[in-house]
């Protein structure tokens, strides 16, 4: 009988080009994703030593952490170092034959959203970009990972990454998720759980009743935050919901190739026995909205929970970043979560920018106003996502309720494009970092789901959404 | 890359727990298209103040850590984003070795195709050493770490070894350039395309 594998093996198996005695192997890569900021120094390294793209088809190119999400952006971008980092990738991109999808493309996205929504991201394939999100691509059954941009060289010259397997983790989080408790709750309270270090030399795979429930986009918005519990990879088996989301997607296999695909994408799967090096366990329904207080995602409670006290942390070095952490937040232990006012609301990025977040956004701000004084930025994933919400009328209750929507793009995830919080503005985001100055320089971040980042624009502070 | 057999330097130590990328090297800096000049930027919010003045609370600010090739931090070094601006900051600003009890899995293979050695150490041990780094007569001293012999030498004589994948040790001793290596097994990258074309049609379809 051969050894029972999981569904990590089975996808790391199947790309082996060949291994080392040292156990170290030279894996093949299906998709390579690249943006403007991690590829400059990898093209400047082709081009310095004579080498070409090996598989340009297997290649693509978009921009989106510098980009402006203002309507203007194509007329002007100001910033001179971000423009040049554009021009160079539209200009690499040319003279080494890679796909590009330019700015001025509905098509353009940010990167982690637009693998999924071309049907390029698909089960059983290896994913590589020079970017730590590119976990989420895992939501599909995709072997799929953050590189640097040395690695992004490596596979543009070779099509293949030199590294050694990681081990094999699971997360099971059984039951079914209570009302107003989403996706992305789910990935705050495993994180909380686990800490940033839990997975780390992990890949982890996601099963039980609570990840199969979800929708495809919240699938992603969990595998989108692998990399915050540290693991490089997350996976979730694919399934009808997945080949259903797949089909009719412009590179998704048409056909013969579709049926192919399809028997083949089934057997993708960990076999019942499987061994796991290291496990998770969480049950469902006792999960409620999360929120981080702090500036690690691990730093994640329920909104009904009080901010911690750092004397009350058994690990003196977690009470020390915890101090730290409340300095750089400016709150007082046991301070209610949800009386912790905020200036800022940023709905988007490639955790909650796809159109199902959008939606969870319009439904808590349908025909209510901002609170006075808060700053929402509604930003789309991608030119796709923001089409849909406007043929869904999303972008006119957003308008109507007071908040600004923009051009797709990274936006104030990091603090990269103009859109950045002030020093000392307090933000609550829907992003995956929380790190000090991740959005702007002094900026403090509450990590939520977009359904608490609407709540939380309409009463000005924190807010459990189930309340209101 | 350079070659790494012993390193003979001053060491600081920085007793941080998840030290994240936006720490060693914030967004905004990430705008370069090159490879150098990112060492005056690293640890820019707790390097500098908010008149980019230097902080004398930071341990790389002061004599004779400034000077520190060796960095010896605290527990998951590294999370977050895959930015190689992390270690070319660090590399810029001329450390060479970091010496932790965890890191982030890629901020840890970045750094070792930078030319710098990640040394992952029980906290015990990391903490003796941080003492012997920043406290009493072995303070500022030089230590030596020694990657043919695994070994880790304070300023006391005191020695510690560690262990290392062989092939990150081998090919950070030689220098060796990884995608020229790959690129002498091009056949096999090419039979495993054959393979794949006749096995996984719908991917090239
Ligand atoms: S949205 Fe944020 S996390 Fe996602 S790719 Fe852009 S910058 Fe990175």
């Amino acid at each position: 009988m051969t050894q029972p594998t999981t569904l990590y093996d089975k996808l790391w198996n199947s790309h082996v080009v060949t291994t080392d005695e040292g156990g170290t192997s030279v894996l093949y890569i299906d998709l390579h994703l690249v943006h403007e900021v991690t590829s400059p120094q990898a093209f400047e390294g082709l081009r310095t030593a004579g080498r070409k793209v090996h598989a340009p088809a297997k290649t693509i190119a978009v921009p989106d952490h510098n980009v402006p999400t203002t309507a203007d952006r194509l007329q002007v971008i100001k910033d001179p170092e971000g423009r040049l980092q554009l021009e160079m990738l539209e200009s690499n991109c040319c003279d080494f034959g890679v796909p590009y999808i330019p700015m001025n493309d509905v098509r353009q996205g940010i990167v982690h959203i637009i693998g999924p929504e071309q049907g390029l991201t698909q089960p059983g394939k290896t994913i590589v970009c020079g970017d730590s999100h590119t976990s989420t691509h895992g939501a599909l059954g995709a072997l799929a990972f953050g590189i640097g941009t040395s690695e992004v060289e490596h596979v543009l010259a070779t099509q293949t990454l030199v590294m050694k397997k990681a081990k094999n983790m699971r997360v099971v989080v059984d039951g079914k998720l209570p009302p107003g408790v989403t996706a992305k709750d789910l990935v705050l309270a495993i994180i909380g759980k686990m800490g940033t270090s839990g997975g780390t030399g992990h890949v982890i795979e996601f099963v039980g009743q609570a990840f199969t429930d979800l929708s495809m986009e919240g699938r992603m918005t969990v595998c989108n935050m692998t990399i915050e519990g540290g693991a490089r990879a997350g996976l979730i088996a694919p399934d009808d919901k997945t080949f259903e989301y797949l089909k009719g997607r412009p590179y998704a296999p048409k056909g013969v190739a579709w049926e192919q695909a399809v028997a083949y994408w089934r057997t993708l799967k960990s076999d019942p026995d499987a061994a796991f090096d290291k496990e998770v366990h969480l049950a469902a329904e006792e999960l409620v909205p999360y929120v981080t207080w702090g500036t690690s995602p691990e730093d994640a409670l329920p909104i009904t929970a009080r901010v911690p006290d750092p004397k009350s942390f058994a690990d003196p070095a977690k009470g020390a970043a915890a101090k730290r952490s409340l300095e750089y937040m400016d709150l007082k232990a046991g301070t209610p979560l949800d009386q912790i006012k905020v200036d800022k609301v940023f709905i988007g990025s490639c955790t909650n920018g796809r159109i199902e977040d959008m939606r969870a956004a319009a439904e808590v701000l349908k025909g209510r106003k901002v609170a006075p004084g808060v700053g929402v930025l509604i930003v789309p994933g991608s030119g796709l996502v923001k089409h849909q919400a406007e043929e869904e009328g999303l972008d006119e209750i957003f308008t109507a309720a007071g908040a600004e929507w923009r051009e797709p793009g990274c936006s104030m995830c990091l603090g990269m494009n103009p859109d950045i919080l002030k020093p000392g503005e307090r933000c609550a985001s829907t992003s995956n970092r929380n790190f000090e100055g991740r959005q702007g320089i002094g900026g403090r971040t509450h990590l939520v789901s977009p359904a608490m980042a609407a709540a939380a624009a309409i009463t000005g502070h924190l807010t459990d959404v189930r309340k209101i | 890359m350079e070659k790494f057999k012993v390193l003979k330097a001053v060491a600081a130590s920085l007793p941080l727990v998840n030290v994240d990328t936006d720490m060693i090297i914030p967004a905004r800096f990430l705008k370069t298209i090159k490879r150098t000049g990112l060492g005056k930027s690293a640890f820019y919010a707790m390097r500098y103040d908010e008149s980019g003045a230097e902080r004398a609370d930071f341990v790389l600010n002061n004599e004779p850590y400034r000077h520190a090739k060796i960095l010896i931090a605290g527990d998951n070094f590294g999370c977050g984003s895959s930015r190689e601006h992390a270690p070319w900051s660090l590399a810029d600003f001329g450390l060479r070795c970091i010496i932790a009890p965890s890191f982030a899995d890629i901020f840890y293979g970045n750094s070792f195709k930078n030319g710098i050695l990640c040394i992952t150490l029980p906290q015990a041990d990391v903490d003796k050493l941080a003492a012997k780094a920043s406290s009493g007569n072995t303070a500022g001293g030089e230590f030596t770490v020694d990657l043919e012999s695994l070994t880790i030498t304070a300023p006391d004589g005191g020695t510690v070894s560690f262990t290392l994948d062989g092939t990150k040790r081998t090919n950070l001793l030689q220098g060796l350039d990884d995608i020229g290596l790959t690129l002498q097994k091009v056949d096999k990258i090419a039979s495993f395309e054959e393979k794949q074309r006749r096995e996984q049609p719908w991917l090239t379809a």
